[in-house]
């Protein structure tokens, strides 16, 4: 259970999703000449999408679903097989997926 | 030899006495929901991904396709989902807030902020379909050749034409078609008296065609306007089918999201949890709809930005 004073926490949460969003939309629109330049098979541009998405994920799992704060045991019942499954999936998908129709 | 006391607690473990997950049944219950259904859409998103890499010339670029922002002409790239972003961000808040107010057994405060979560979640359900509606009726129209590849007309000075800037000219026509319906003999007329005018390829790095070969393709082929199933003006037939399915999955998790919470809601008013002593469901639903929140910062991402 909460372990927090007050709403303030929430809020700081918001504020930082807010300005993130914010970041990202600005950078979607702008495409600074300098991001667009090619890096680990897409652009600087998009991993910096990608790292911010991340990031607002982690506070909305940490935070608002309260991950934070549960057991250990169960913090790794919920990461372990999101952080194997998923980054193997994307992996095979995009390496194997060059061989389509070849 | 073991003390009494430790034998106890080896007893107590095997009758369900110790919570190794520091957490009651339908909170787990709910997160591993939650986790399979995560592997879901990874599923479709890395799907998604796969399908852009291999037609990356012919996959529209997003930010060309969703333009529109209610009462505003013109591209507004981004805005309206940023906005659709931040709607379903501060239900999320609203719902960390209702959950808030339910471990301090605030019911007036759980109903103030279950019913912004419905309000909020409702906004961005009718805000998707707004969305759909647009993409379905269509923009600037395109021209599929023989071999089902979309193509866009351009001008000389490389800019991308909707039919009704080709058929009525510069001046008359709209850059936007505004839902008027055209027939493929107008479009081959008017294309085949503008001699400057020739079609591209709607991805990253498309080739463009020389205007004798853009003639003969819509020849050969036909007009689209507008996104169903088999054919969009947008570009690859799997954008819009991938565009329909996953942001549709998960509009039909808002939407249920949204049923919940009002079931939730109501039993908050009726004063089911007051008498339960404790607001353990809202907790629960509260998961799900942030998981919902979770969702769409990927699809935003994937779908929108990259």
């Amino acid at each position: 259970m909460a372990e927090q004073v007050g709403t303030w926490w929430i809020w700081k949460v918001f504020w930082i999703l807010l300005v993130i969003t914010g970041v990202e939309v600005i950078l979607g629109i702008i495409k600074p000449e300098f991001m667009l330049m090619p890096y680990l098979g897409t652009s600087i541009l998009n991993i910096v999408f990608i790292v911010l998405t991340l990031v607002k994920a982690g506070y909305i799992v940490q935070v608002f679903m309260h991950v934070k704060y549960e057991k250990k045991a169960l913090k790794y019942a919920l990461y372990l097989p999101s952080l194997i499954l998923i980054p193997y999936l994307t992996f095979i998908l995009l390496t194997e997926g060059t061989y389509l129709f070849t | 030899m073991a003390s009494t006391a430790e034998m106890m607690k080896e007893e107590n473990n095997w009758k369900g006495g110790s919570r190794p997950l520091g957490a009651r049944y339908g909170k787990l219950m709910m997160w591993f929901f939650l986790l399979s259904d995560a592997l879901t859409f990874s599923g479709f998103l890395t799907a998604y991904g796969l399908m852009r890499f291999k037609y990356e010339s012919t996959w529209p670029i997003a930010e060309n396709v969703f333009t529109h922002f209610p009462g505003l002409e013109g591209d507004q790239p981004l805005l309206y989902v940023a906005l659709m972003t931040f709607i379903l961000i501060m239900s999320s808040v609203t719902m960390v807030l209702a959950v808030n107010a339910g471990e301090k057994m605030n019911r007036k405060a759980v109903t103030n902020w279950m019913l912004w979560t419905i309000v909020g979640g409702f906004i961005f359900v009718g805000s998707q379909a707004w969305e759909w509606y647009h993409f379905i009726i269509g923009d600037s129209g395109a021209i599929e050749t023989s071999r089902q590849e979309i193509l866009h007309i351009y001008n000389a000075d490389g800019e991308r034409l909707s039919f009704s800037q080709l058929v009525h000219g510069m001046e008359e026509g709209h850059a936007s078609n505004h839902g008027e319906i055209f027939s493929k003999s107008e479009v081959l007329t008017s294309l085949k008296s503008n001699m400057e005018y020739y079609l591209k390829e709607p991805g990253k790095e498309g080739e463009s065609f020389t205007h004798q070969q853009s003639v003969v393709f819509l020849e050969s082929g036909d007009i689209v306007q507008g996104a169903n199933m088999i054919r969009n003006e947008y570009g690859r037939k799997q954008f819009a089918n991938f565009f329909f399915f996953i942001t549709g999955f998960h509009g039909f998790h808002v939407f249920s999201g949204v049923i919940i919470n009002f079931i939730i809601f109501y039993n908050v008013l009726l004063g089911t949890y007051e008498k339960r002593g404790h607001y353990r469901m809202v907790e629960k639903v509260g998961l799900y709809w942030h998981f919902v929140d979770l969702v769409w910062v990927f699809v935003f991402t994937f779908f929108y930005l990259v």
